[in-house]
């Protein structure tokens, strides 16, 4: 066999003597309009292969067909799509205009602008900014940001909250946040529109000022106005979805939905069952609080009990049932019933709560610049411009400097004036900026052109002596939000087998003090309070040992008698160790081994 | 200091000794051996001659209350606080290695890397390194240096003769690439006896670049056995080193080599070498040859240049206390699990460490009894720790007679 191998979609399909000829005749073909344009062809010379794909699932991109160092697209087709004679379709069709794929890409030699073509190049970028990809492409100005703060702007574009879904009021997330009034940004890429974003936006354009504020925007913390926050700025729902099942079990026993009745083995008490109808399910519409039920359900016993009483076989069934979270509140907003593909019947129930901002909910640009709410301050307290505007928002001007992120101020400039003149502003990558535009703009309106105002204080209503940068910059909520995340424990719930304090918020665990931070009690020889860290505020036991066996006595609470189970002795002494080193003690027993305590008098 | 004094020292005059009374200010310096540690009596001697007594007394207490300043308290955690001194800068450690384009310096392993192999007493380092400094007399000049280098290069046959195995007759021919033998400034007779010397056996057939053996073996893994050894055998050099490299010692004051390979014992041998001051940086060869003190000295020096080298400054104490606890019980271990934390005397310390089950089965059997004198097995049953506060003890009981 000799030749190139082809390969169609993966699969080797013969041999040709001319790779070369092979490629360029149906890329030639494809240009015509004689092949499907997603059909892609690559020819690897190292390993003499032709990849021939036409599957679904590759993710192709348009690129401008270069002929000898210059573009097939010219004036004329751009004339010729402006009146509306041709069409983007038209422009593939001829072959101007070309899709491939990755695959393809390696053969091919493509320029990022018009000016740097070349003979050698294959294709031109339609326009630079293209060599983003989807989140991206979003971020405004990203040519005038340190690429670190583009990087991280990308990656909180994807954690704001807005309206992710057209359908969202007819979906079961298990959670879900939904933003109440949620705007276009004045200043966007040109992008923004055909990835849809301007459908369905995620953040809002906020007033911001970037100064000081009594110290409580120190480390990237951001002021909001207590007055924007309460006409409903960044505010969004929350939807939380709890499910449950009606399971079958061996033996012909199932679940319920049901309200529980008292005698249930588990009863959690009238009250909690307060919500639930007859179905055993939340009313919609019913504000729940933590620990309440919204799915009521009893399980069969999990052994088979003894037979009762008069020999009949009595069916103690046990509380299943689901509790809305600990610390979460909110309104049972809707109540899904339907089938698992095993067919058991199926429960949803949704519930929805409003999350205004709050200190130390988290915020943020689209330039990387992040911040936690430090303070909510009434309107009367924000600093105020002679207009008698008060800011939304303040950002501390230490954010910006170290990181470089002029695309910030370029945003704040730009959109004071795209607000001013009523119209959108660009801000795509590798444009220039326009900013002698702005600059007479907000001239033409009566500002300063630097962007800058003069500000008084609120409290005391002083100016403030130096003129403070004021505008207009998108921000998003960020979906971390501390109500989620916060959490602290004094006495809870302890592990059964270790009797150790839990693990995790929704356990209501404990903060573990690990074994760096012991090194640390050691290092400074504190004694002490390492032995309350570790084992008063643990698991802590008082235990009954034999003095003679050093083996665990027996205390029988009945007969008031502690004894060895040894020697049956009494001379027994209690000491106070770690449960944990009591089971230590037990499972070395299992295993075989004998740990015999030597007891000693407490120096 | 006198103006007097300060004057004929900014004017460069030597200050003049006071020969007066020396021998009772020495007298009185070494009225604190015991109180001081040697190293500041030594010092203290050498100002002797040029103090006059009330500030030398001054400067003795003022030492005395500086070192006693110093010293730890009784129960402090010295072992977790050299762990955090040493780790925590440890963890801005590079794990890379650098290499410098054409300079003459060989490419040992820095940061991360080498600090983990001393700590761990690898047996062979992976780049062990021997320093040579020479005598007086040879040292300042490069030619005779250079001599020397060839000389201790460790050149076996086959780096300088083509050594082939003949099946049919039996036979092995070794052909000297007659340049190389130059090179190495041997004579071929002076080869083909060494050659004959260590082959126990006389050539059967002598060319003249050329040597035939028959070394009376009929199985061809024989045949290949004598192949193999005669390719090893040193024609000239010290085994171990393979290249030597000369360098000017940073004083300015001659050359020194640096070599890859090591071989302590056999370069503190040889009459051209200033043997007190022949560095190997394998540590386990010096504890072999020099015994454990140097071998301590040497993983101090060792970690030294390594936390030197990353431009990480941490306390030499803490890395004395690891060198202590590396040697103590008069061999090098490593701190790990063949080592220090699996020669815990505790078996609890031992089971919490690794390997749970093996120490537990293993103390059960033979009988152990924990005294619970450490930290880490007071901590799981859950008493005090003996250390800082825990140190301290109640004798008294009240209500007894």
């Amino acid at each position: 066999m000799k030749g190139t191998s082809v390969y169609v979609n993966g699969k080797l399909v013969g041999f040709h003597p001319d790779p070369k000829a092979l490629v360029q005749a149906i890329r030639e073909k494809r240009g015509e309009g004689k092949l499907p344009p997603d059909m892609s062809i690559a020819y690897y010379p190292d390993t003499d292969e032709i990849y021939i794909n036409l599957d679904a699932g590759r993710a192709m991109r348009p690129l401008i067909v270069v002929k000898d160092g210059k573009p097939l697209l010219t004036e004329d087709h751009i004339k010729q799509l402006k009146e509306g004679l041709i069409s983007w379709n038209d422009l593939v069709r001829k072959g101007v205009i070309e899709y491939l794929d990755a695959e393809e890409e390696e053969n091919a030699y493509i320029a990022v602008t018009e000016d740097e073509l070349t003979p050698e190049h294959t294709h031109l970028e339609i326009h630079p900014a293209l060599i983003l990809g989807v989140v991206a492409s979003v971020a405004p100005f990203p040519h005038h940001n340190s690429s670190p703060r583009v990087t991280m702007a990308t990656a909180m574009l994807k954690q704001a909250l807005g309206v992710y879904s057209a359908n969202f009021n007819y979906r079961m997330d298990t959670q879900m946040h939904i933003m109440y009034y949620p705007q276009l940004p004045i200043v966007q890429t040109k992008q923004t529109k055909f990835i849809g974003l301007n459908d369905r936006p995620a953040g809002q354009n906020v007033i911001v000022a970037i100064m000081p504020y009594q110290g409580y925007n120190i480390e990237d913390a951001i002021i909001l106005n207590k007055a924007a926050i309460e006409r409903g700025l960044l505010r969004t729902v929350f939807f939380r979805t709890y499910s449950d099942e009606e399971r079958r079990y061996p033996g012909g026993q199932k679940d319920r939905f049901e309200i529980p009745r008292p005698e249930i083995y588990g009863y959690k008490g009238e009250d909690a069952y307060k919500h639930l109808g007859d179905d055993g399910l939340a009313y919609p519409g019913r504000e729940v609080r933590g620990g309440e039920v919204i799915i009521g359900k009893t399980s069969p016993p999990r052994f088979i009990e003894e037979v009762g009483e008069l020999s009949l076989l009595e069916e103690k069934r046990r509380e299943n049932s689901t509790v809305v979270r600990r610390g979460e509140e909110g309104v049972v907003d809707s109540v899904m019933i339907t089938e698992t593909t095993g067919g058991n019947k199926l429960v949803k129930v949704r519930v929805r709560a409003v999350k205004i901002p709050e200190i130390g909910d988290k915020f943020a640009s689209r330039h990387g610049q992040k911040g936690v709410v430090g303070l909510i301050v009434p309107q009367h307290d924000m600093p105020f411009t002679a207009d008698g505007i008060t800011p939304d928002l303040i950002m501390n001007p230490h954010a910006v400097p170290s990181r470089m992120t002029v695309g910030h101020i370029l945003e704040l400039l730009g959109a004071k004036a795209g607000s001013l003149a009523y119209k959108l502003v660009n801000a795509t990558a590798f444009e220039k900026p326009n900013v002698e535009w702005m600059r007479k703009v907000l001239k033409a309106y009566g500002f300063r052109p630097d962007g800058k105002e003069v500000l008084y204080n609120g409290i005391t209503g002083e100016k403030i002596e130096s003129e403070i940068f004021i505008g207009p910059i998108y921000y998003q909520r960020l979906k971390h939000l501390v109500s989620l995340k916060m959490h602290a424990r004094a006495r809870g719930p302890v592990q059964i087998l270790t009797r150790q304090p839990t693990e995790g918020r929704a356990r209501e665990g404990g903060l573990r003090f690990g074994e760096m931070e012991r090194d640390t009690l050691i290092g400074h020889g504190a004694a002490m309070l390492l032995q309350e860290r570790l084992l008063k505020e643990s698991d802590e036991v008082e235990i009954p040992v034999c003095k003679k066996c050093g083996v665990i006595a027996i205390e029988d609470h009945i007969r008031k008698k502690t004894y060895c189970p040894i020697c049956g002795g009494t001379d027994v002494y209690k000491i106070k160790t770690s449960y944990a080193f009591k089971l230590l003690l037990s499972e070395m027993m299992a295993m075989g081994i004998y740990p015999k305590l030597l007891l000693e008098d407490k120096a | 200091m006198s103006p007097k004094r300060r004057e004929c020292l900014k004017k460069g005059v030597k200050v003049a000794i006071m020969s007066k009374n020396v021998e009772k200010r020495v007298e009185l310096i070494k009225e604190y051996e015991g109180k001081l540690p040697k190293k500041v009596i030594e010092d203290a001697l050498k100002i002797a001659e040029t103090t006059k007594m009330k500030d030398l007394k001054k400067t003795m207490e003022r030492a005395v209350e500086e070192y006693q300043k110093n010293l730890i308290q009784p129960g402090e955690a010295a072992g977790i606080v050299a762990a955090q001194s040493i780790g925590e800068p440890g963890t801005q450690m590079t794990l890379r290695t650098f290499h410098f384009a054409g300079v003459a310096e060989l490419a040992v392993p820095q940061g991360l890397p080498r600090f983990i192999e001393i700590v761990d007493a690898r047996r062979d380092p992976s780049m062990p390194i021997m320093e040579i400094h020479l005598k007086e007399g040879i040292r300042e000049d490069k030619g005779k240096v250079i001599e020397f280098a060839n000389r201790i290069e460790e050149v076996k046959l086959s780096d300088i003769a083509k050594i082939e195995e003949d099946f049919t007759n039996k036979q092995v021919i070794v052909v000297f690439d007659m340049k190389k033998l130059d090179g190495i400034e041997l004579s071929f007779d002076e080869a083909k006896k060494i050659v004959e010397k260590n082959a126990r056996r006389k050539a059967k057939e002598v060319g003249d670049n050329y040597l035939i053996f028959e070394p009376g073996f009929s199985t061809l893994k024989s045949i290949r056995g004598f192949k193999d050894k005669l390719a090893e055998v040193r024609l000239r050099g010290v085994p171990g080193i393979r290249k030597a490299a000369v360098l000017q010692e940073p004083d300015g004051t001659g050359y020194y080599l640096q070599t890859e390979g090591t071989n302590l014992k056999g370069v503190l041998v040889l009459p051209e070498v200033d043997a007190s001051r022949v560095f190997s940086n394998n540590i386990r060869e010096i504890e072999n040859v020099l015994g454990v003190e140097a071998a301590r000295n040497a993983i101090l020096i060792e970690a030294k240049k390594v936390l030197d080298g990353q431009g990480i400054k941490v306390n030499p104490r803490h890395l004395m206390l690891v060198a202590d606890a590396m040697t103590y019980d008069g061999e090098v271990k490593a701190i790990g699990r063949q080592g220090l934390s699996g020669q815990k005397a505790s078996v609890l310390a031992r089971a919490a460490f690794e390997e749970t089950v093996r120490h537990l089965h293993e103390a059960a059997m033979t009988g152990e009894v924990d005294y619970l004198k450490g930290v880490t097995e007071n901590i799981i049953v859950g008493q005090p720790i003996p250390v800082g506060t825990g140190t301290v003890k109640l004798i008294m009981k009240l209500g007894e007679d």
